[in-house]
């Protein structure tokens, strides 16, 4: 058994945001969690990068619980377990090889750090990653000159470097245009594909989970209400993870190019 | 996905080796800064060190015997201690009470040249370059300069201290108000002057909402400066709790019990407001829930 997560509770004052969250993961695999704004997706990644700290329960990574880890073992587990965040959260004034080359700091000292004295495999293993993502050309750009996709490629870059086991993606796709969405979700399914690294991505929109992820994980108010194969999520049960009635359509607010596609072809 | 795969192999060497060339000259001109930092730091304190009077090496070692010699008369009187401290809270009260009054003033005339002197808000966006330069003026003379003045005009007494203090915070925290302002959205002003509000009702509410939050956040850390400064002016015949320290400290009159009831009245009430600044600050500057 990979990942092990059991009766995972977070509680904010008296309200759970997290509630009992149980699931097991045999191997590798690309995981999309989906659930309305609130659901507590993202707490539940953030929890499993140790970003918050869980109330109860258990999540065994290998057989390791990794809500138990302290300090250095805590920010080792961090190092093995990439994140991706909505709003990209990289160093907006430095420029994109050094912010691809954080990914490596848990191995850095803080004086090599304090001096930004990267080795230079390093630097050249950086300048390869964002090559294999398609953005080698910008790497001495600041990382605020750049788009909203080339940035969150760039934290995708910075994820790599780490060479993690895991990639934790919050709503990796929330802020980009619908083909920016889909350069980054091909590189998040080139990477679990190419690399075999398991990735869990929470996602918005029902067709990016269905046409991207091995498994899908629905949370309403905390619990999980849908844990199946893209296939087992029909409209019905989206609209159980939801809690919409019949009006829910998916296509009213996709954002994949297709659909859209699709939409006028039907209307016109 | 053509974005992903299309960029071919060619242009990484060339992409690697422009990016090493960049960091090597960053780290040289690292290296460079931190070795002429280093350099003039110790050729500066070689130089002062040779041009102290006494010599710093020497003097150092005598450093804690004047705290000794007080804290040894004191500690023989120590009986006298709790008549001191009531004698000379009165002292204390005008000395906050001048720098209360100061800190009060001068928040207000400095939110008005604030608003006057900030791109985009100004009532005269001509004139912004004459209330920047006075407020510059204000700031940059130091208070005791203007307290010595006023008090050879005036005579002694909290008055020339209360003015001097003023003065300075002007234009401190008209400084500090302007760059709050600059943060500001002009969103909500634009909105107010569509509806026809003159200068007055756009400040008034569309920008201090705004800003209040961070305005009195900086006024209550100008309060504790003050305080410090409204005791020093004591020094100079200003009254409050500076002027009886003065007194209580000069050498060889045995008075350093009444210095030592100062002292602690002094360091209690700089602790205090120091601490509930801090917290109203805290409170102020994380969106005021408790």
């Amino acid at each position: 058994m990979l990942l092990r997560v059991e009766n995972v509770t977070k509680m904010f004052g008296q309200k759970a945001a997290v509630d009992n969250a149980t699931f097991n993961v045999e191997k590798s695999a690309m995981i999309g969690i989906i659930g309305r704004s609130g659901a507590g997706k993202s707490t539940f990644l953030r929890m499993m990068n140790r970003l918050t700290d869980a109330s109860s329960g258990e999540i065994k990574f290998d057989g390791h619980n990794i809500l138990d880890l302290k300090g250095g073992d805590k920010r080792a587990w961090q190092s093995d377990c990439a994140m991706i965040f909505q709003q990209f959260n990289l160093v907006p004034r430095m420029d994109v090889v050094s912010n691809v080359l954080h990914g490596t700091l848990n191995r850095r000292s803080t004086l090599a750090t304090m001096f930004n004295l990267f080795p230079q495999d390093d630097i050249h293993r950086a300048i390869d990653i964002l090559d294999r993502l398609g953005i080698a050309e910008q790497a001495p750009k600041r990382a605020e000159a750049l788009s909203g996709g080339q940035q969150q490629r760039v934290a995708i870059a910075r994820a790599l470097m780490q060479d993690p086991k895991i990639i934790l993606a919050d709503e990796p796709i929330a802020s980009l245009d619908p083909m920016n969405a889909q350069v980054v979700m091909d590189a998040l399914r080139r990477i679990h594909e190419e690399d075999g690294r398991m990735v869990i991505a929470n996602l918005h929109t029902l067709d990016t989970a269905r046409r991207y992820c091995d498994r899908v994980i629905g949370m309403r108010d905390g619990r999980i209400v849908f844990d199946g194969t893209p296939d087992q999520l029909t409209t019905g049960a989206a609209r159980d993870i939801y809690g919409a009635d019949a009006s829910f359509s998916e296509e009213a607010t996709s954002t994949s190019i297709e659909t859209l596609d699709t939409a006028e072809y039907v209307t016109a | 996905m053509a974005e992903l795969t299309a960029s071919a192999g060619s242009g990484v060497p060339h992409i690697r080796e422009h990016y090493m060339d960049l960091i090597r000259r960053k780290r040289m001109y690292g290296g460079l800064t931190l070795a002429i930092f280093t350099l003039l730091m110790v050729s500066g304190f070689v130089l002062a060190d040779s041009r102290n009077a006494g010599g710093f090496w020497d003097g150092i070692l005598n450093v804690f015997d004047f705290p000794h010699q007080v804290l040894s008369e004191a500690w023989e009187k120590i009986d006298l201690l709790p008549a001191h401290l009531v004698h000379f809270f009165p002292a204390l009260i005008e000395t906050i009470n001048i720098a209360a009054v100061s800190t009060l003033i001068g928040a207000m005339l400095g939110l008005v040249l604030s608003l006057l002197s900030t791109r985009g808000l100004a009532r005269f966006p001509r004139l912004i370059p004459l209330f920047r330069r006075s407020m510059d003026i204000m700031r940059a003379i130091p208070e005791i300069v203007i307290a010595l003045v006023l008090i050879f005009v005036l005579g002694g007494g909290p008055v020339p201290a209360m003015i001097a203090i003023a003065l300075h915070t002007t234009g401190a925290l008209g400084k500090l108000f302007s760059e709050v302002n600059e943060n500001a959205s002009l969103k909500p002003v634009e909105g107010l002057q569509s509806v026809g509000a003159t200068w007055f009702q756009r400040m008034w509410l569309g920008v201090i909402p705004q800003v209040a939050p961070n305005y009195l956040s900086y006024a209550l850390l100008r309060f504790e400066i003050n305080i410090r400064a409204s005791a020093i002016l004591g020094f100079v015949g200003a009254g409050g709790i500076g002027y009886e320290l003065k007194n209580a400290m000069s050498w060889g009159q045995g008075k350093f019990d009444e210095a030592a009831a100062i002292f602690i009245l002094l360091f209690g009430a700089i602790v205090l407001f120091d601490q509930l600044s801090s917290y109203y600050r805290h409170r102020l500057t994380s969106g005021g829930a408790a």
